[in-house]
């Protein structure tokens, strides 16, 4: 039989997958072709998307990016077998954007049916799991901690660190909160993941559960992500029926139970301590540290609140062994980045390659330039907290300390590219409207700062009190910088001082000779 | 869209009773009370205060925390226009423009026949292929006006 993949992946279907998988099944039924249809996650080559892949003897071929209306035509041409029709992009594994690629997290993306517990066992799922059953938690985290494995979510705290203090803390219970809030524009990694290998994360959580003494463990899941809802859901459920989840776990002896709690739309509770309030029912007010959750997190109890990807990548570190994932990077960038391509990209997606490739790198070669075919003129990177980099920073290697170096951050890995039509005022400006909007408002600086940062930007761009504004509104940086109790207050200057820094044209009043617009 | 009395009471009671002895049990409470009617209302706040053993401020508080939870009646769907910075990047600012004009309202506001409410969101993670809005639970991509009033006009509500 034939099996025909069309993936069931959010971005897939926002293009019309479901479609496209609907019309393939009548086309097929009409012509006697007697073949499977799956619906596997996405590979994250969302340019590509709807991207229909055949499997015949062995080989994967592809097909993208593949309309509803393309698909008459396909069958016509010879669908599915590898036909002359301009869509057919020959073997999937030689597609140049995948294949340079250096996936390790996102290997099994796309491979096949995101629910289908054999297919990721088959393809070494819970291999990991197995292993750190044998191991005591303190060679767990020890394990952990030689990977080099850094927080994904954007701070970059070494997770091996994070998990000792956990692990003793002593306490009767404790908990592993993934936290799967991701907030930040231009970012999908975590959503691409849950939606197209979610056992790699409930694997992952199981084994800092294991590696911390925990029996029950939370996924905050954004609601903006109803379909990774719905996977998470089903796979826990079959995790738990295949005894890989829940009680006696593996004939171990072993208890671990996850639920998916999900947000309410507030950016704010991606901050741990927000998040953690969130999951306790309550508004999401960020809290102040210490004490730290890994010593009192929810409902006072030590817990380990990891990224969904920091969590995934566990399952690799403890599958394939700390070397291994060390191996890549550079410096003490451990590993691989999880760089998504997005806003103005002609070949956006999720580009998995070693830390220390340069921004340059991904924009041009993997991206392809922008979509409107203009020239890029600026690239926002690490989410709305994160700098702005004109040209002559996008060949900085991309590793937390290069970055940091720079005046800008990795954050959870966004890139966001804007052409030259972008205005930077605006740009800032929103920066600080976002945070306006998103402050949990306990504290000062964020709460209040963030409303008079729109006023003052405001003031500049219509030319009032100019350079007392300009002045102010450096102030303001300075104070919303320093004296926030988190990184939404704190990091909220970092797109506004970039902006300001390396485009001070578009600050120019509008008749400015020299202003670009 | 305005629940009957008996229905809002039996949502309401079924859903505190579910959730009262659950850990943290608010938020999908708010959240399965929202799925059902659409919005939680003022009047029953002191019942759902009541069953969790909490005070009115603190549920009060917690629905006015998060965008997604509403005390007032809203439209039969929900639509939302990504903000964010990708989506900006591929002209979301034009596309929110056109929306607010084809719909005739505002952000937080429901249409007069009660068929749409419109909502900001910050980001719907599509963000490769942008500008991208939210209709009920469906997400679509590469959304500008035209395309826009293309969705609209199939959504049956």
């Amino acid at each position: 039989m034939i099996r025909v993949f069309v993936p069931a992946d959010t971005t897939a279907c926002a293009l019309g997958a479901d479609q496209v998988a609907a019309i393939i099944a009548e086309f097929a039924n009409k012509s006697g072709l007697d073949i499977e249809l799956v619906r596997n996650g996405s590979r994250g080559a969302f340019w590509l998307e709807p991207l229909v892949e055949v499997e015949a003897a062995g080989q994967r071929i592809a097909f993208g990016p593949v309309t509803p209306g393309d698909v008459p035509g396909l069958f016509e041409a010879g669908f599915p077998a590898e036909c002359d029709h301009p869509l057919c992009l020959g073997k999937t594994e030689n597609i140049d954007w995948l294949a340079k690629q250096q996936r390790l997290t996102f290997a099994r993306a796309g491979l096949d049916d995101p629910l289908s517990l054999d297919a990721y066992q088959r393809s070494g799922g819970y291999s990991g799991l197995r292993k750190a059953l044998e191991m005591s938690p303190a060679e767990i985290v020890e394990t952990v901690t030689r990977s080099g494995l850094r927080g994904r979510g954007g701070a970059a705290f070494p997770t091996g660190i994070k998990w000792k203090t956990v692990l003793e803390a002593p306490a009767d219970q404790k908990y592993i909160a993934a936290n799967a809030d991701e907030g930040d524009s231009g970012t999908f990694a975590d959503r691409l993941l849950m939606e197209a290998d979610p056992y790699q994360l409930i694997e992952g959580m199981t084994i800092a559960a294991l590696a911390v003494g925990a029996d029950k463990g939370f996924i905050y899941l954004r609601s903006e992500y109803p379909k990774a809802l719905k996977i998470l859901t089903q796979s826990i459920s079959a995790a738990e029926q295949a005894r890989l989840l829940g009680e006696n776990i593996l004939g171990s002896g072993f208890n671990f139970h996850i639920e998916v709690r999900l947000g309410a739309g507030a950016y704010i509770c991606g901050e741990e301590t927000s998040m953690l309030e969130s999951l306790e029912g309550k508004r999401g007010l960020v809290r102040f540290k210490p004490p730290l959750p890994a010593i009192e997190g929810l409902f006072g109890k030590p817990t380990v609140v990891n990224n969904v990807l920091t969590l995934a990548a566990v399952s690799t570190v403890l599958a394939s062994g700390a070397e291994h994932y060390r191996g890549f990077g550079t410096g003490r960038s451990r590993g691989t980045l999880t760089a998504q391509l997005a806003g103005n990209i002609r070949q956006g997606g999720l580009v998995e390659v070693p830390f220390g490739t340069s921004l340059r790198t991904l924009v041009e070669e993997f991206g392809g330039g922008t979509a409107s075919l203009k020239p890029v003129r600026a690239i926002q990177v690490g989410g709305p907290l994160g700098a702005y980099l004109p040209e002559s920073q996008w060949d900085l290697p991309m590793d937390y300390e290069n970055f940091n170096a720079a005046g800008a951050m990795l954050g959870h890995g966004g890139i966001v590219v804007f052409d030259q039509s972008v205005d930077m005022l605006q740009q800032a400006r929103f920066a600080m409207e976002f945070c306006a909007v998103e402050s949990c408002g306990n504290c000062t600086p964020c709460r209040i700062g963030s409303v008079r940062g729109v006023e003052f930007i405001d003031k500049i761009g219509k030319n009032e009190n100019r350079d007392d504004s300009l002045e102010l509104l450096e102030e303001l940086c300075e104070t919303m910088d320093k004296g926030s109790l988190c990184a939404m207050g704190g990091l909220t200057p970092m797109p506004v001082r970039s902006a300001l820094k390396h485009f001070p044209r578009d600050f120019e009043p509008a008749d400015f000779a020299g202003r670009v617009d | 869209m305005q629940a009957t009395t008996e229905k809002v009471a039996r949502v309401v009671t079924g859903a505190v009773s579910k959730y009262a002895n659950c850990p943290g049990g608010l938020m999908p409470l708010l959240h399965e009370i929202t799925a059902s009617l659409g919005y939680i209302p003022k009047e029953n706040v002191a019942d759902i205060a009541r069953g969790l053993g909490l005070s009115r401020a603190e549920v009060h508080g917690v629905i006015s925390f998060y965008h997604d939870f509403h005390d007032h009646p809203r439209g039969r769907t929900t639509v939302q226009v990504c903000r964010a910075e990708a989506c900006q990047a591929m002209g979301s600012r034009e596309l929110e423009t056109h929306v607010k004009q084809r719909l005739g309202i505002d952000y937080g506001e429901t249409t007069p026949d009660g068929r749409f409410s419109l909502e900001p969101v910050y980001c719907l993670g599509n963000c490769a292929c942008s500008p991208s809005i939210r209709i009920g639970d469906d997400i679509h991509a590469r959304v500008d006006s035209d395309r826009f009033d293309e969705i609209l006009d199939g959504v049956q509500a």
